[in-house]
């Protein structure tokens, strides 16, 4: 059986995945390392835009900036979210699923929309500075620059720890924390000693994940930031800016991105192998309840930071229903629809492309991560191990680096696929479907082997077996996958930007542009729109989630 | 309809490490034959080479005079029963005896036909519409054997189908399984590692230990004529003592370290003085109360009273114990401390080379 390779179906799945990987990741990458050695004007090979780089203190800066707040980010959003997960799952808080439910919405929205409602909460002219400048005369510290960026980001990204420790904390076994009270460990010393080291693969998980998010986020930085440039918006000014743009030393700059994110990565990796273990409850911990003083902290803190989260998208929704001058740039007293007028006469194919187009890439990035996580998962050879390791590479690529390269790989004859829906389908596949096959892989590593034996034994075919049994028993959770990939991919921005043409406008890019031209009124009901949409999903979400269980 | 079962030199290989470096075997039509072994010795391996499931990396398989080496499961006609059952929990139980049929493309009527007779059969009509969650071990077993029947395979391959239930449904269960297979006459390979429910189902068993099969054979023999000391310690029970072959003319006799003599009629090729080591299962050792021309001596360690019978624990004179097994006598159980001498009876008990690889009686 070994000598002669049998073409069953999944032989050729493998191969034309792989030829899919090589076609739309491999290459476009390739494409960016070779123009970041070109030179602009002459076109030799040349190492000049590495040594541009890293020579002018105006751009090696911007790669420390981009450390410091993806390091601070990781830092304070660990420090909320692993205390909420906690006090989450240790103790009764009234409306959990509620709570829950709130905490995940948050999270769900382009991060520069938060920065945008947050520039015009504490900004200059923002509500609550001039509130307490006429109410007290006391004036509000700088929202601008670093502050900012790490104001918005960890409060974007604090949920997401939040949902990976506390599935991990599901997962604590009672008799865990009997054992260690029985052994004299208890309170807060079981909490440093006990639970965070039980948890302590996911919390690594959730740092990677806030990390690379902090660190490719461009959306931010460009309306907070101020000055405080890092380098995904140096890219993007260098790839598509009005003045100066210089594709080669863009690419360069993508280069050295990934190289940085790379070596993130796979220290994550390194101390997540020495920390790996499994934990499945058998009898889950009881959720306490506090004593009134401290209940009532607890509710407090949950409820406070969750408040605080999504104050920015709930002052977008208030915004957006404010009167406007015409062209909607200038908010005048009294309420109106006039915004959303707008937005339904003259963006209503903006919504329509954002359903076709995300569609369009679910569709694709569920069958692919069927198929992939089912060859890594059930038929391990080095072909698909191959699969397996390019399939997690965009973990390490920032979205604008992934649009890039699409423009660089697909800007010809023979594929001329810039400014089609199709380039931005296949960027939001290769950006998300990563994510998309860590979750069908855990719920197919569920499924016992036999079962699919079972199925061939009694004369299905491989695809027969996919189709008829290993899909139906999928698709519960691939369902709910599904969906938390839809809002992922409503709220996508940063390689959409740079692919999207007049006809392929999709909403989030549409907010974007509405912001920078100053049309506020339009841009806060464009928003609102994609909140409805994240909401609306999310309640889907809960109807066929069992558990709630949450797989980013 | 029934197949024999040939396989020549088969080889299993993971990476460096060899499963099963060569083995033959040959499965007579209708028989219900069982792959005996501890965990780890290759009989679920070798089970899974016969059902496609694992690749073969040499010999050759044959269904009849059908080479089936490269033949995909799903066209091997082959009814598999997993350990742990592997009934398709998103389908009825209906949907789940009527899939293989299905894949047949048999007409309707005859797959709707085929489906009741083997629910009824199983016993699981009543059933029909449940998803399988709601169903017992015992009842999903039974959905298991019911679809892997309904196919009418050539050969039905059994992993540890039994493993999963509770001491009183595997015994229910393997009546059922034997009385089914009787009635259809199926080729069965069946692997398990109980030898007590081996012993029940089977016609042959074969022993496996290391992907080597240590010897086949029906219950009776493997129990009674073991082929080697793993054989004997492997099924049933047995105490190993050592002693020492007297040849003198044509007479052959077995000597215990403490003198005991025992002549033997069925020594094979063995030499005066060849040390030798004699398996005595725990009914072969008789407990006399007083000295007889020559026995084993000890003392009883401690009794247990089992209703039928009454196990003994004895230390003998050598410092090695000794288990036993009596009849349960409406005398008194003899106390602890009591000396006791212990002969053995001379046709059942088993000899082997001091090795333990080869048995030296007929």
């Amino acid at each position: 059986m070994k000598k002669k390779a049998k073409f069953d179906f999944w032989v050729i799945a493998s191969l034309v995945v792989l030829g899919l990987y090589l076609l739309f990741m491999v290459y476009p990458l390739l494409k960016i390392v070779r123009q970041s050695v070109l030179d602009d004007k002459t076109g030799a090979l040349t190492l000049k835009h590495f040594i541009k780089f890293f020579s002018q203190p105006y751009y090696f800066r911007t790669l420390t900036n981009s450390f410091k707040v993806a390091i601070c980010t990781c830092a304070i959003s660990l420090a909320l979210g692993v205390p909420l997960a906690y006090l989450y799952n240790m103790y009764q808080i009234r409306g959990r699923k509620t709570l829950q439910m709130l905490i995940i919405l948050s999270s769900m929205s382009a991060p520069f929309i938060g920065a945008y409602a947050w520039v015009n909460l504490l900004g200059r002219a923002g509500a609550i500075t001039k509130m307490f400048k006429t109410a007290f005369g006391i004036t509000i510290p700088n929202i601008y620059g670093f502050n900012g960026i790490l104001l918005v980001l960890s409060l974007k990204l604090f949920p997401l720890v939040f949902m990976y420790v506390s599935g991990a904390m599901k997962n604590i076994d009672k008799s865990l924390l009997e054992a260690s009270a029985n052994m004299g460990v208890s309170g807060t010393k079981r909490f440093f000693r006990i639970v965070i080291p039980l948890c302590m693969p996911s919390i690594l998980a959730a740092a990677l994940m806030v990390f690379m998010r902090a660190i490719a986020d461009f959306g931010t930085p460009l309306m907070i930031g101020e000055g405080y440039t890092t380098f995904p918006v140096i890219i993007y000014n260098e790839y598509v800016g009005e003045v100066g743009t210089n594709h080669n030393f863009a690419a360069a700059i993508a280069v050295i991105a990934i190289l940085i994110t790379l070596v993130f990565f796979l220290v994550q990796r390194y101390l997540t192998k020495k920390n790996s273990f499994s934990m499945s409850a058998m009898n889950h911990v009881e959720r306490k309840k506090a004593k009134p003083l401290g209940s009532f902290f607890i509710h407090l803190y949950s409820y406070g930071l969750v408040a605080l989260a999504l104050l920015p998208q709930l002052y977008l929704v208030y915004l957006s229903f404010r009167k406007t001058n015409p062209s909607g740039e200038v908010f005048q007293s009294g309420f109106s629809m006039q915004s959303y007028q707008h937005v339904f006469n003259r963006m209503g194919n903006t919504i329509w492309n954002t359903i076709r187009i995300c569609g369009m890439a679910l569709i694709l990035i569920i069958i692919l991560a069927i198929l992939i996580s089912y060859l890594t998962v059930r038929r391990r050879n080095v072909l698909n191990a191959t699969i397996d390791t390019l399939s997690m590479v965009p973990y390490v690529i920032p979205g604008a680096v992934v649009g890039i390269s699409m423009i660089l790989a697909f800007n010809n004859r023979y594929l001329p696929l810039v400014g089609t829906a199709a380039i931005m389908v296949i960027a939001m596949c290769v950006r998300r479907i990563p994510y998309t096959i860590r979750s069908s892989v855990a719920i197919l590593s569920q499924i016992p082997m036999s079962i699919d034996e079972a199925a061939e034994s009694l004369g299905a075919s491989k695809f027969k077996t996919l189709v008829k049994v290993t899909i139906p028993m999928m698709f519960n959770g691939l369902f709910a996958g599904a969906i938390m990939s839809w809002v992922t991919l409503i709220t996508e921005l940063s390689s959409s930007m740079l692919l999207y043409s007049f006809k392929t406008q999709t909403l989030n890019v549409a907010v974007y542009k509405a912001v920078a031209n100053a049309t506020d009124g339009r841009a806060c009901a464009l928003a609102t729109v994609v909140s409805l949409f994240t909401v609306l999903s999310l309640v889907l979400f809960n109807k066929v989630s069992k558990d709630g269980e949450i797989m980013m | 309809m029934d197949v024999k079962i040939t396989i020549n030199n088969a080889v299993k290989k993971y990476g460096d490490f060899t499963a099963i470096p060569d083995l033959s075997l040959e499965i007579q039509p209708g028989e219900f034959f069982t792959l005996l072994g501890p965990s780890g010795c290759g009989k679920t391996t070798l089970l899974r080479m016969i059902a496609g499931f694992n690749s073969i990396e040499g010999g050759t398989f044959y269904f009849g005079d059908r080479l089936i080496n490269d033949l995909d499961p799903s066209k091997r006609n082959i009814g598999m029963v997993f350990q742990n059952y592997a009934i398709f929990p998103h389908l009825t139980v209906r949907k789940n005896v009527a899939f293989g049929l299905k894949n047949k493309k048999l007409p309707k009527e005859e797959i709707k036909a085929k489906t009741e007779e083997f629910m009824a059969l199983m016993k699981i009509s009543e059933y029909a519409d449940r998803l399988p969650e709601k169903l017992s071990g015992g009842q999903q077993q039974r959905v298991a054997l019911a679809r892997a029947l309904a196919i009418e395979p050539e050969v039905l391959l059994m992993d540890e189908p039994l493993s999963n239930l509770d001491a009183k449904l595997r015994v229910e269960m393997r009546t059922v399984i034997k009385e089914i297979q009787n009635r259809l006459g199926i080729t069965t390979v069946y692997v398990t590692h109980d030898q007590e429910e081996a012993m029940a189902v089977s016609d042959r068993i074969a022993v496996m230990n290391l992907g080597v099969i240590q010897q086949i054979g029906s219950p009776k023999t493997l129990y009674q004529r073991p082929a080697n000391q793993f054989v004997a310690t492997f099924i049933g029970r047995t105490n190993l003592m050592e002693a020492q072959i007297k040849v003198e003319g044509k007479e052959k006799s077995i000597v215990f370290d403490n003198g005991y003599t025992v002549k033997m009629k069925n020594l094979t090729d063995v030499t005066d003085g060849q040390k030798v080591v004699v398996s005595v299962r725990p009914e072969e050792l008789v407990i006399n109360s007083k000295s007889e021309t020559g026995s084993l001596v000890g003392k009883v360690l401690y009794s247990t009273f089992l209703g039928l019978n009454t196990h003994y624990v004895v230390e003998l004179s050598n410092g090695t114990r000794a288990e036993i097994i009596q009849e349960s006598l409406i005398d008194d159980i003899i106390e602890n401390g009591t000396e006791v001498y212990l002969t053995v009876k001379a046709e059942k008990i088993n000899v082997f080379t001091d090795d333990g690889e080869k048995s030296l009686v007929r």
